[in-house]
């Protein structure tokens, strides 16, 4: 089994209150980055699809983590080398330079060129929200896709998906090689199940740790860097941002007497009913 | 000077995220109970953060120094430098195994600390002695294949659950080249816990008097040969001296974040406190007080780190970064008011606890003579 990651670095959602918007971009100086939360449940997944729960020291398939952005992003593949993923790729680009259908083309042509069985993503990233890459990439790859996914069952040739929708599960039945994107309840302790592992098994509940001497090994793994121009050359940017301005400050709660203040606000005010 | 690489900054944050998941939950009922589950050395191990500096092959995190240095970094955060230093008992108990020690008593003396199996403590201070580590009396006597230790031990960090002791001991007269480092094993009769200390911080760390009643230790707990233990305790106190160095910054960063956010929570007429004046400025003035030791102490672990032998820094770091612990946590229970008096805020905790730093691992007076020996006076 052999699974890509894709993963993007965002400002760590505690700084939010830093993120400066100018003009036309948002200036992210002096921020605190970290993997995009989905995006570490996807690893997560993928290294439990490739060993046997019970046995984790031994690799049984391979998981490729693949992030597009600048130099600085190295930290952030290489935090992922030290969770267990085995080999990395970055495609230079800067920020500015990509919106959801770039990074869906240049990962369109790794996927070409790594041939993964999967690829597994998070849902959406936490910085845009945007909630699109794993779609427009399955789409160019003409890839079945589960998106959202809260629990992944490996199978001969495939894998069984559920999805939480409203009122029920949904299971889909995906064969290899297909596009997944995880939702967090992936990283519950009975998910997510490789062939080799048996169902009885329990993970440990969320991500795992990065131990040093796994950091100390990580500094030895594959990473290779190639430019945007090698994997989507002749893309043009389709999303444009002219303005950023930060949400409107709440305004302060009222105490309302009574019942019938209180509808007559919700009507009048808050417009809601 | 070599940069840190990016393993430092990786390590520090599964050390936070340690930190977070499984210290903070529980940091106020570990420290009224005065410790912390014994498992937790177990559950460290398993997350790989306890033994940082270790080699593998001991079972160790096979990383550098400056490794169990961000290790302070990232855990301190939890609010209680005991639950810290208990886990931490290991960096000072184990390097004079590694400095002294055969491949034999390596293999067999490390790698239980570092599964979390054993707990391991280090005793040089005496009732008799603290400041003057040479004047050590605790007495190693040869008798046929074997030892006979007689003395006491105080203040001995994870001393009372230890199952190993680094015993600093007297094997001859001569003050300097007569001491020798042993290791005592729970259990060898003669060896016992005189008492738990009480202390003002540190609550969750376990601190012993112990006693050595005619211990019989064979020779194979000898380390290095009879007389070698000044050497190694000099070398060993570098790394200890440091590593309290980055419990200063990493203290007073910690409280100074805490007195950010709430000077900017808490309103006095009509207003946040953060509005005042007299508060901004004194925010500011700690901000650059941490940086400054902060900066201090990454780039003397960097040169060390690089392979200098930096005493007079190493004891500069210590003492600045000491002080500025004591000066930052004073304000920032002053920006908290009563509630920077009242055990539930983590700003009460530290500050308590940041009253060790200028007297455990030597003095800032024993620090101040080291200085002025390196400028020559
Ligand atoms: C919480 C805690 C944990 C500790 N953990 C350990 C541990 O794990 N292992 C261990 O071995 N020890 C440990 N210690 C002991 C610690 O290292 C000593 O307390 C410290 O070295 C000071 O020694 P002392 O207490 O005997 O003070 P003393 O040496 O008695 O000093 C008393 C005062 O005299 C001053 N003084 C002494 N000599 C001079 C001089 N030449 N010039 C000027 N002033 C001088 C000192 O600076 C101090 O102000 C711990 C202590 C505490 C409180």
């Amino acid at each position: 089994m052999k699974i890509l990651v894709p993963l993007k670095r965002v400002a760590d959602p505690d700084n939010a209150n830093k993120v400066k918007p100018t003009a036309d971009k948002v200036d992210t100086s002096g921020l605190e980055w970290k993997i995009n939360p989905f995006d570490e449940y996807a690893l997560e997944s993928a290294l439990r699809l490739t060993e046997d729960g019970k046995a984790p020291k031994k690799r049984l398939g391979e998981v490729i983590v693949v992030t597009v952005g600048p130099k600085e992003t190295e930290t952030t593949l290489r935090s992922a080398l030290a969770t267990g993923a085995d080999r990395a790729i970055r495609v230079d680009a800067e920020d500015d330079a990509l919106d959801g259908r770039m990074v869906a083309k240049a990962l369109q042509s790794i996927v070409e060129a790594e041939k993964p069985d999967i690829v597994l993503m998070g849902k959406q990233a936490v910085d845009g929200d945007t909630n699109q890459v794993g779609q427009i990439l399955a789409e160019r790859l003409d890839y079945p896709m589960a998106t959202f996914a809260a629990t992944i069952q490996e199978e001969d040739g495939g894998v069984l998906v559920s999805r939480e929708v409203d009122g029920g599960v949904c299971w889909l039945r995906l064969k290899n090689p297909c596009v997944v994107t995880v939702d967090l309840r992936i990283v519950a302790p009975e998910s997510v199940y490789s062939l080799k592992t048996d169902k009885s098994f329990k993970h440990n509940d969320g991500v795992r740790f990065a131990a040093l001497p796994a950091i100390m090994k990580a500094k030895k793994k594959p990473l290779d860097v190639k430019t945007l121009g090698d994997v989507a050359a002749g893309t043009e940017l389709t999303a444009k941002y002219s303005k950023f301005e930060p949400p409107p400050q709440r305004a302060a709660g009222v105490k309302v007497a009574d019942v019938a203040e209180l509808v007559q606000k919700l009507a009048t005010e808050a417009k809601v009913i | 000077m070599p940069d840190a690489d990016d393993t430092h900054e990786l390590f520090r944050k599964s050390c936070l995220r340690f930190a977070e998941e499984k210290i903070i939950p529980h940091v106020i009922e570990w420290e009224e109970a005065g410790e912390f589950p014994r498992e937790l050395y177990n559950e460290a191990a398993k997350d790989g953060v306890l033994a940082a500096s270790i080699p593998e092959e001991y079972g160790g995190g096979g990383g550098d120094m400056l490794h169990s240095l961000v290790r302070t970094e990232g855990l301190l955060p939890c609010g209680s430098t005991g639950v810290v230093a208990g886990l931490g008992s290991l960096g000072i108990a184990l390097p004079p195994v590694m400095i002294l020690g055969t491949e034999e008593q390596k293999k067999r003396f490390i790698p239980p600390v570092c599964r979390g199996e054993k707990v391991a403590a280090l005793a040089i201070t005496e009732p008799g002695t603290g400041s003057d580590v040479a004047g050590v009396t605790t007495r190693a006597k040869k008798d046929g294949d074997d030892y006979v230790i007689s003395g006491s031990k105080l203040f001995i960090t994870s001393g009372v659950r230890a199952d190993q002791v680094t015993v600093l001991t007297r094997t001859s007269e001569d003050k300097h080249s007569g001491l020798t480092f042993f290791i005592v094993e729970k259990g060898m009769k003669g060896y016992s816990v005189s008492r738990a200390l009480k202390k003002t911080g540190w609550w969750a760390s376990d601190t012993a008097e112990l006693a050595f009643d005619e211990v019989r230790v064979p020779k194979e707990n000898r380390l290095g040969n009879e007389g070698s233990g000044f050497v190694a305790l000099m070398q060993n106190f570098q790394g200890e001296r440091l590593g309290l160095a980055f419990m200063g910054h990493a203290t007073a960063e910690v409280v100074l974040e805490d007195a950010i956010a709430y000077s900017k929570e808490r309103s006095a007429f009509g207003r946040p406190i953060a509005g005042f004046q007299v508060t901004r400025h004194k925010l500011a003035t700690m901000a650059t007080k941490v940086l400054a030791a902060k900066t201090l102490n990454h780039s003397v672990a960097r040169r060390v780190l690089a392979g200098e032998y930096l005493v007079t820094e190493t004891s500069m770091a210590k003492n600045f970064a000491a002080q500025v612990a004591q000066e930052v946590c004073y304000e920032a229970v002053q920006i908290f008011g009563g509630m920077g008096y009242c055990r539930e805020t983590r700003v009460e905790r530290l500050s308590r606890d940041a009253r060790l730093l200028p007297i455990g691992g030597g003095t800032s007076e024993i620090m101040n003579e080291i200085i002025a020996k390196g400028l020559g006076l």
